[in-house]
């Protein structure tokens, strides 16, 4: 019987798991050294905070391997010899496998920065980095946070909720502007202010200060500035974790290079998730998709693929979503920033500042190609159409209501959008 | 703010002292004067009994203590002069024998020194064997059973039964208090109740501000020991389950309350209090003070504001006030928004007759009670799911979704616990429709006992496991240990009938938004059925489910956007998972 052992069992992983055992009778095994079982990752910051407890951050019941005959192995994999296809494990035997996937996620970026190992200093990836966080966030009153991305603006989140002071330094000059347009930036750039966060624009860090018995003081910034604080949460990226498979046959770049069916350079090996980059990434993708779904989406895949049914990764048209403190997030399509030429866009925003909505659309063609929305949320389902289809921003503006996917009796302003696009028509800005 | 709070807190903490401490604090002097004018002869001997005992002051227990024995006394004393004893008994056996093989007839009783009501009553019971020849041995067992049946009886119909001896005993200790309590009852009304309320309103309102903004706002609810299963909330819970167990069992030892709420019953009514106008009370002021921080807590929702303000409105009015209102009026003092089977009792023979004596409007009463069920119920919960009821206008919702809202993150999400849950309800609606329909063939029939059970003792069991342990004592003792659905769950008859509609015949669904979830578990972790949300969100299958409420709140804590509750066409509405590709989004 084949064996498919798997290292790693975030979302990809387990995703590759589950659809091997829909179609196959396989044997599966799969390894992880952070946790006994599958857990939710993105759920990280809510245990910290205390809205759930780790229990909850579970998707499957504990029984659930067992019966779907899922060997979990808690254990680390310390290297693969693809010739004689063994893992060499951390405790114990080695581990043959006849078809491996490797789903082994991503590291925290450091960037050699004077400190960086200070205690008090961390990223927050693993279950074991939120422990770490809890440890070292006990009777802090300052903390620093680094990096304007979607972890660092959790992490401040988190330290918030604890009362906790929170310097928040972003290396830009408006918050995710490299994905969020100027005014939507600029929206989340006066919310993180208004929870009395203080947001560093345009900072740099330089290096971080000792305190004399090797924890963390301050930290200095590219300005010159000091900073005091107890914590420096480094939340500037992740990269794929594969240090582990350096130096061997395996066909390796920033991550391990695929193909559309998971497929990696060597037979029977195959890669996905945040681990993996396509050598050829599909329309509208990036290489590396370190994002929740893809994993999934490419567990599915390679389940396809080891069990006999050729398919290739089709993530279809883009969307995500994330929560930057009370606000939520929505995309779907491409909203690329800056706006490229031929590209226009109507914008609406309430003025709360805590709600808006973003429709892109090819002016040439006036098909629809992108939804921002911030604090109100959409259908993926009539969005994705729309994109797919190219629906005409006009006849998208008329039936916008149909996008929307707030509660009952919620406020809804999609007219206010049409109104907008009707003045800059007039003005013939578009 | 916070010290607003904490002042809020302190305060209300004294009003709750204060209010649990009335009860231990007053004298007991029983005074014959104050007595009903028109006692029954059992109650004649009772307080005959207790006035041996004593009129000087006693502690509550004591008190207790002597007026149960004088009850028991006036049982005995009651017993001795009605029962058929030995003696008569022996009489009835060898005038049986003396029958030998003459048809029996009910004059037979006429030369036996029996007392008048034993002689009607024996015949009552014999009637069915008139004109039958028997051998002495089973005429005499029958006529055992008849004797036996006559001796059982006497404490119900001459005497202090269970219901008549609580009576009593809540009466006669509200009689007897002196002190504070019966000095001032207006004043501590003020201070417990009213400033109660206040104070509590006072701890709640800062979070206006120190939550921040609109938004969810569940941060610490597992660091808190009230919230998350830990000392605090065990403690609560012991206390709640305590006062249900009073209320429902021991109502006498609430009798301070019953006398400090008596000036209030007395503005709104004209009539007295009584435990169950206590509790009223206590119930929508926990739904109103309780509403308030909900309405605080959810105030970015208007689904939620304004559900929370119809159960606020439901509780109040319906629940509280307009039966007051209607008592005072002398009609069936009875809750218009309550329905069987959750209101079990609808079809009892005592309320039916109440409600035809009561005329024109009782006849509405009685009308509307079965047209809410009948044709209510199927035709909102197909247009709007059970939600409807359960989260907007019940009165256990409406409780279950303020005082109990702090609470929702304890119900039990597993499996097993949902396979208990769907034989469990189930077996609750068989057991409400099965005892009505026993208690209505009584009615109807006269007799009341069918295929062996009696209707009587049904109904009695039915009342004391499902509407005093489960609805109550479980119900809502256990919010703080499993969650604030129990009973809705696990229990609620009417709730099983609207779910079997829900998940078999409506518009309504919880919407899963494509491919959006991250899977992080906090629909789950917040629903207060116990339904696993994410299980269904995270592959995107719409959740349709017998036990939803449709509170909303999976919804709302969600940080992506994934789930919306809505009401469309049926068409749809439940599939499978969806499959996301070039091709679009499939649904299987
Ligand atoms: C705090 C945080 C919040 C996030 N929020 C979102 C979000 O809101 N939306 C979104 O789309 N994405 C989010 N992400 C990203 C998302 O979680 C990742 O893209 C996703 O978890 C990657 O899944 P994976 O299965 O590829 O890898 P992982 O989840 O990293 O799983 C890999 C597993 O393999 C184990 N492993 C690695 N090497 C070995 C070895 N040698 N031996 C044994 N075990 C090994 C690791 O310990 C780990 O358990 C978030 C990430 C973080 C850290
Ligand atoms: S709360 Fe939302 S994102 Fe989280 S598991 Fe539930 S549906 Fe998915």
């Amino acid at each position: 019987m084949n064996h498919v052992v798997i290292i790693g069992n975030g979302i990809s992983g387990i995703s590759t798991a589950r659809h091997i055992r829909k179609k196959s009778e396989a044997r599966i095994t799969v390894i992880s050294s952070e946790s006994e079982h599958f857990f939710s990752r993105t759920a990280l910051m809510y245990i910290y905070m205390g809205h759930m407890k780790y229990e909850h951050t579970k998707p499957y019941e504990d029984w659930f391997w067992k019966k779907n005959r899922i060997d979990l192995v808690y254990n680390h994999v310390e290297s693969v010899d693809f010739e004689s296809k063994t893992l060499k494990m951390a405790l114990g035997n080695a581990l043959h496998y006849d078809t491996l996937v490797i789903a082994t996620g991503s590291v925290p970026n450091k960037f050699e920065w004077p400190g960086q190992n200070l205690q008090g200093v961390q990223g927050l990836y693993s279950k074991q980095d939120l422990e770490l966080m809890e440890q070292n966030s006990k009777n802090l009153k300052q903390a620093v946070v680094v990096g304007g991305g979607l972890i660092g603006i959790e992490m401040a989140e988190m330290l918030h909720s604890r009362n906790i002071h929170v310097t928040f330094l972003v290396r830009e000059n408006s918050f995710w502007n490299s994905v969020l347009p100027a005014e939507e930036s600029e929206m989340i750039n006066k919310h993180i202010q208004s929870q009395h966060i203080d947001l560093r624009l345009g900072e740099e860090l330089a290096e971080i200060v000792d305190d004399g018995s090797g924890k963390v003081a301050g930290i200095i910034t590219k300005t010159g500035e000091k900073i005091d604080c107890g914590f420096v949460g480094l939340t500037v990226g992740v990269s794929p974790n594969i240090a582990f498979l350096k130096n061997t046959a395996l066909d390796i770049d920033h991550g391990i290079l695929i193909n559309e069916r998971q497929e990696t350079n060597l037979p029977d090996v195959y890669a996905v998730g945040d681990c993996a980059q396509h050598r050829i990434p599909p329309t509208g993708r990036k290489a590396i998709e370190q994002i929740w779904y893809t994993g999934k989406l490419q567990g599915e895949n390679c389940a396809n693929n080891i069990c006999g049914k050729q398919s290739s990764y089709q993530p279809g048209v883009f969307y995500n979503s994330a929560k930057f403190f009370d606000i939520e997030y929505q995309t779907y399509g491409n909203v690329a920033v800056p706006e490229p030429t031929g590209i226009a866009s109507v914008f609406w925003q309430h003025n709360s500042g805590l709600q808006s909505i973003r429709v892109a659309y090819e002016i040439e063609s006036r098909a629809v190609i992108g939804f921002n929305l911030l604090g109100i949320r959409y259908r993926h389902e009539v969005c994705e159409q729309w994109i797919r289809k190219r629906i005409p921003i006009e006849k998208v503006l008329k039936n916008l209501k149909k996008a929307n996917f707030d509660p009952e009796f919620h406020k809804k302003y999609e007219h206010e959008v049409a109104q907008i696009f009707t003045a800059q028509i007039g003005t013939n800005k578009v | 703010m916070k010290i607003i709070k904490l002042i809020g807190l302190v305060l209300f903490m004294a009003c709750l002292t204060s209010f649990v401490g009335v009860l231990f604090v007053g004298q007991y002097q029983f005074d014959y004067s104050k007595l009903s004018e028109n006692p029954t002869e059992a109650e004649e001997y009772f307080y005959q009994n207790l006035l041996r005992l004593g009129t000087h002051a006693k502690d509550k227990f004591r008190m207790v203590d002597d007026i149960q024995s004088s009850i028991a006394a006036a049982n005995r004393a009651i017993n001795n002069k009605y029962a058929i004893n030995e003696n008569l008994q022996n009489k009835v056996d060898s005038a049986a024998l003396s029958l030998m093989d003459a048809p029996f007839t009910t004059s037979f009783y006429e030369d036996l020194p029996l007392s008048k009501v034993q002689l009607q009553k024996l015949r009552e019971y014999t009637t069915w064997m008139a004109g039958k020849k028997y051998s002495a041995e089973d005429l005499q067992n029958y006529l055992k059973q008849a004797i036996n049946n006559f001796n059982s009886g006497i404490i119900n119909t001459f005497g202090l039964d269970s219901y008549k001896a609580k009576e009593l005993t809540t009466n006669t200790l509200k009689q007897s208090v002196t002190g504070l309590v019966a000095r001032h009852p207006s004043l501590l009304f003020t201070l417990i109740f009213v400033f109660g309320a206040a104070t509590a309103l006072l701890y709640i309102l800062p979070n206006l501000v120190l939550l921040g903004g609109p938004g969810i706002k569940n941060n610490g609810i597992f660091h808190n020991p009230m919230t998350s299963r830990k000392w605090l909330g065990i403690l609560t819970g012991s206390l709640l389950i305590t006062f249900y167990i009073i209320l429902y069992w021991f109502p006498y030892y609430l009798v301070e309350w019953i006398l400090i709420t008596e000036p209030f019953a007395h503005w709104l009514s004209g009539g007295t209090s009584s435990q169950w106008f206590v509790y009223g009370l206590l119930y929508t002021l926990a739904v109103g003070v309780m509403g308030v921080r909900m309405l605080i807590k959810y105030r970015h929702s208007n689904y939620h504001l304004i559900r929370t303000l119809s159960v606020i409105f439901f509780q109040l009015a319906f629940a509280f006030i307009i039966p007051q209102l209607l008592a005072k009026n002398s009609l069936p003092a009875i809750d218009l928004k309550n329905m069987w089977p959750l209101d079990y009792s609808f079809f009892f023979d005592y309320r039916i007759d109440q409600m035809i004596e009561a005329g024109t409007i009782g006849y509405f009463m009685l009308g509307w009670g079965i047209v809410l069920f009948v044709v209510a119920v199927p035709v909102f919960t197909y247009l709007y799911g059970k939600r409807w009821y359960c989260s907007w206008v019940c009165g256990c919702g409406g409780l279950a979704e303020t005082f109990g809202d702090p609470y929702r993150q304890l119900s039990d999400k597993s499996l097993r616990a949902w396979k208990i849950e769907r034989w469990s309800i189930h077996l609750v609606l068989v057991f409400a429709v099965g005892m009505t329909a026993l208690v209505l063939y009584s009615y109807f029939s006269g007799n009341a006992t069918v295929l062996g059970l009696n209707s009587y003792t049904v109904r009695g069991w039915y009342g004391f496991l499902i509407g005093s342990v489960f609805a109550g004592v479980v119900g809502t003792g256990f919010y703080p240990l499993m969650g604030n659905r129990m009973w809705c769950r696990f229990g609620c008859p009417l709730a099983a009938y609207m779910g079997i509609i829900q998940r078999f015949k409506s518009r309504f669904r919880i919407t899963t938004n494509g491919g959006q979830c991250i899977s992080c578990g906090n629909c789950s972790t917040y629903c207060e059925q116990g339904i696993d949300v994410r299980s269904y969100a995270q592959k995107g299958e719409n959740i349709v489910r017998a036990s939803c409420v449709g509170c909303g709140v999976c919804a709302a804590v969600c940080p992506r956007g994934v789930l919306k509750l809505e009401n469309g066409p049926e068409a749809g509405r439940i599939h499978g998972p969806i499959e996301i590709s070039e091709k679009g989004i499939q649904v299987f």
